[in-house]
């Protein structure tokens, strides 16, 4: 369904040109939810974009193929990409603060890409049908929460309702930039787990972005890994998590926090800190 | 907590209410027609039949302050709706496309914010010749560079915002993102200044009238008002005060107001 050949992503913003991303590959099936790991500046928030069709920069080149359904993203009419965004491929950010218009109330901005794509669509059904996605995101009293304004929410709700209004066309790819960054743990399991169930549900493939490599570990079959804007390695779960071939991605797997590690560590501490308490006592 | 505005907000909203209230009987009634002359009363001091004195004319001032602050008012509204109007397409496209065309206009704005509005206003008078929608087209093109500024700015500051990318990514288009998704957020940005630009309008039209490039004759105008007052400063000191407090109360009713939505 997608794939991505050789994408070379390229600033002209300086003086001497910056490459960003190097011959990038990547092919997804339908269905499927592949993970993107990297640390900070990888490249890997910009590969995301540009198979978004959201690159749209004068100051860059973009070399290589991004083909969704055999049709180039990168060289198809404005008109053409307009026409797959929001209906076959949709995004989600990392900031659900400002991902939402604050000046809008949430219904008509989980609506919008219904608006655009199908506009023979009457404004009721649309309301149903909006009500609907933001019933079938786990949102407690949709009908109250489309009515709201975004700063009426909390950073969960507001990207369950960024996730209602990618949904609401029923893409075939959904890109989730590091969608639980900003979330707390258990609203980032909630979130994980509700694209899972969107996955299982609606066929929908997903490019999961992301830094945290448990996450990916529970979430995604296929794992990309990538340093400085190259791809280090890829492979299914098992295989990257088993046994990783490269340095860096031992390094990283290496930096999962393991939770009995954790806990041994501070339960020597208390006791440390009890030993010390102690002998400030006796003093 | 939300519903107590500030001081300064109401104290705007009231004055602002009364002024245009002000204006807006000087549309419809005069206690005297402004431009009949009486010689008899030729710049005759406060009285019961003429509150606010009368003119070397022996014209009435309160019917013409009633009248000349509406011609103020009518000249700074059109203004500032050319400068505003202009200036948000100019700065929502150059802000949202830039590149090569970004440049070019905005190195001719840079240009045109180099001179005083005023002196551009003399600029396009002494070009298109003077009189009361003259003024207003050559002050409205003086005033767009500063609009188109803001907004531009506003709109750079928005476009990278993910809200605007979701919105592109949901298929929507340019004029659609530029117009329906950024420019209601910038809005509160956009009144301030325009209630700014007002004021400066106001001023400004009372500048040129004041030089007498401006409303021309027997159009009565604050500005002009003023202008020929200033001989008789000593003689009929009504004349001057009046109009000018108008001007005054005008100016500091709007400039509160935009204080208190800044806030």
């Amino acid at each position: 369904m997608l794939d991505v050949i050789d994408l070379n992503l390229e600033f002209h913003d300086h003086l001497v040109p910056e490459t960003v991303v190097y011959d990038f590959d990547l092919h997804m099936e339908p269905g499927e939810i592949v993970g993107l790991v990297g640390e900070s500046g990888s490249g890997k928030s910009m590969t995301a974009l540009a198979i978004a069709g959201l690159l749209s920069r004068h100051d860059m080149q973009k070399r290589g193929k991004i083909l969704f359904e055999g049709q180039d993203l990168l060289t198809c009419r404005r008109s053409e990409l307009r026409s797959l965004q929001g209906d076959d491929i949709a995004m989600i950010f990392q900031e659900p603060m400002t991902s939402l218009n604050p000046v809008y109330r949430i219904g008509p901005q989980v609506e919008e890409a219904l608006r655009i794509h199908s506009p023979g669509i009457d404004k009721e059904e649309r309301k149903r049908r909006a009500i609907q996605m933001l019933a079938d995101v786990d949102l407690e009293e949709p009908e109250r929460v489309y009515d709201a304004y975004p700063h009426q929410l909390s950073g969960g709700m507001r990207q369950r309702v960024m996730i209602a209004a990618a949904m609401i066309c029923g893409p075939k790819l959904l890109i989730a930039d590091e969608p639980t960054t900003a979330l707390d743990v258990t609203v980032q399991a909630q979130i994980v787990k509700l694209l899972k169930r969107i996955n299982r549900e609606k066929k929908t493939a997903i490019l999961f972005i992301s830094h945290d490599l448990s996450l990916i570990r529970q979430l995604c079959q296929r794992v990309v890994v990538m340093q400085g804007g190259r791809i280090v390695e890829s492979g299914s779960i098992e295989e990257v998590y088993g046994s990783p071939r490269m340095e860096y991605t031992q390094k990283l797997i290496a930096a999962i926090p393991r939770c009995e590690k954790k806990y041994a560590r501070r339960q020597s501490g208390k006791s440390a800190q009890s030993a010390k308490g102690g002998m400030q006592d006796g003093r | 907590m939300k519903k107590k505005r500030s001081k300064n907000f109401t104290a705007g909203a009231i004055l602002t209410g009364v002024m245009l209230l002000f204006v807006l009987v000087g549309f419809f009634w005069t206690p005297y027609d402004p431009e009949t002359m009486d010689k008899s009363v030729k710049l005759a001091g406060v009285s019961f039949a003429h509150p606010m004195g009368c003119d070397n004319f022996g014209r009435d001032i309160l019917s013409r302050v009633l009248k000349g602050s509406g011609t103020t008012f009518l000249v700074a509204v059109g203004t500032v709706a050319i400068g505003t109007l202009c200036g948000t397409v100019l700065g929502a496209f150059t802000g949202y496309f830039g590149g090569i065309v970004d440049e070019v206009f905005m190195r001719i704005n840079d240009a045109l914010f180099a001179f005083p509005s005023i002196l551009l206003g003399l600029v396009f008078i002494s070009l298109l010749g003077s009189g009361k929608y003259n003024v207003i087209v050559a002050l409205g093109i003086a005033f767009v560079p500063s609009f188109a500024r803001i907004v531009r700015g506003e709109f750079i500051r928005c476009k990278n915002l993910d809200y605007v990318r979701s919105a592109k990514l949901a298929g929507a288009g340019d004029l659609r993102i530029m117009f329906v998704h950024i420019l209601p957020n910038i809005l509160t940005v956009l009144s301030s200044s325009v209630m700014i630009g007002f004021n400066n309008a106001v001023l400004a039209e009372a500048g040129m009238s004041y030089l007498g490039i401006g409303v021309q004759p027997p159009d009565a105008s604050l500005g002009r008002m003023l202008s020929e007052a200033q001989t008789y400063l000593f003689s009929a000191p009504g004349y001057a005060l009046f109009p000018g407090i108008v001007l005054i109360l005008m100016v500091l009713g709007f400039s509160l107001l935009s204080e208190g939505l800044k806030e």
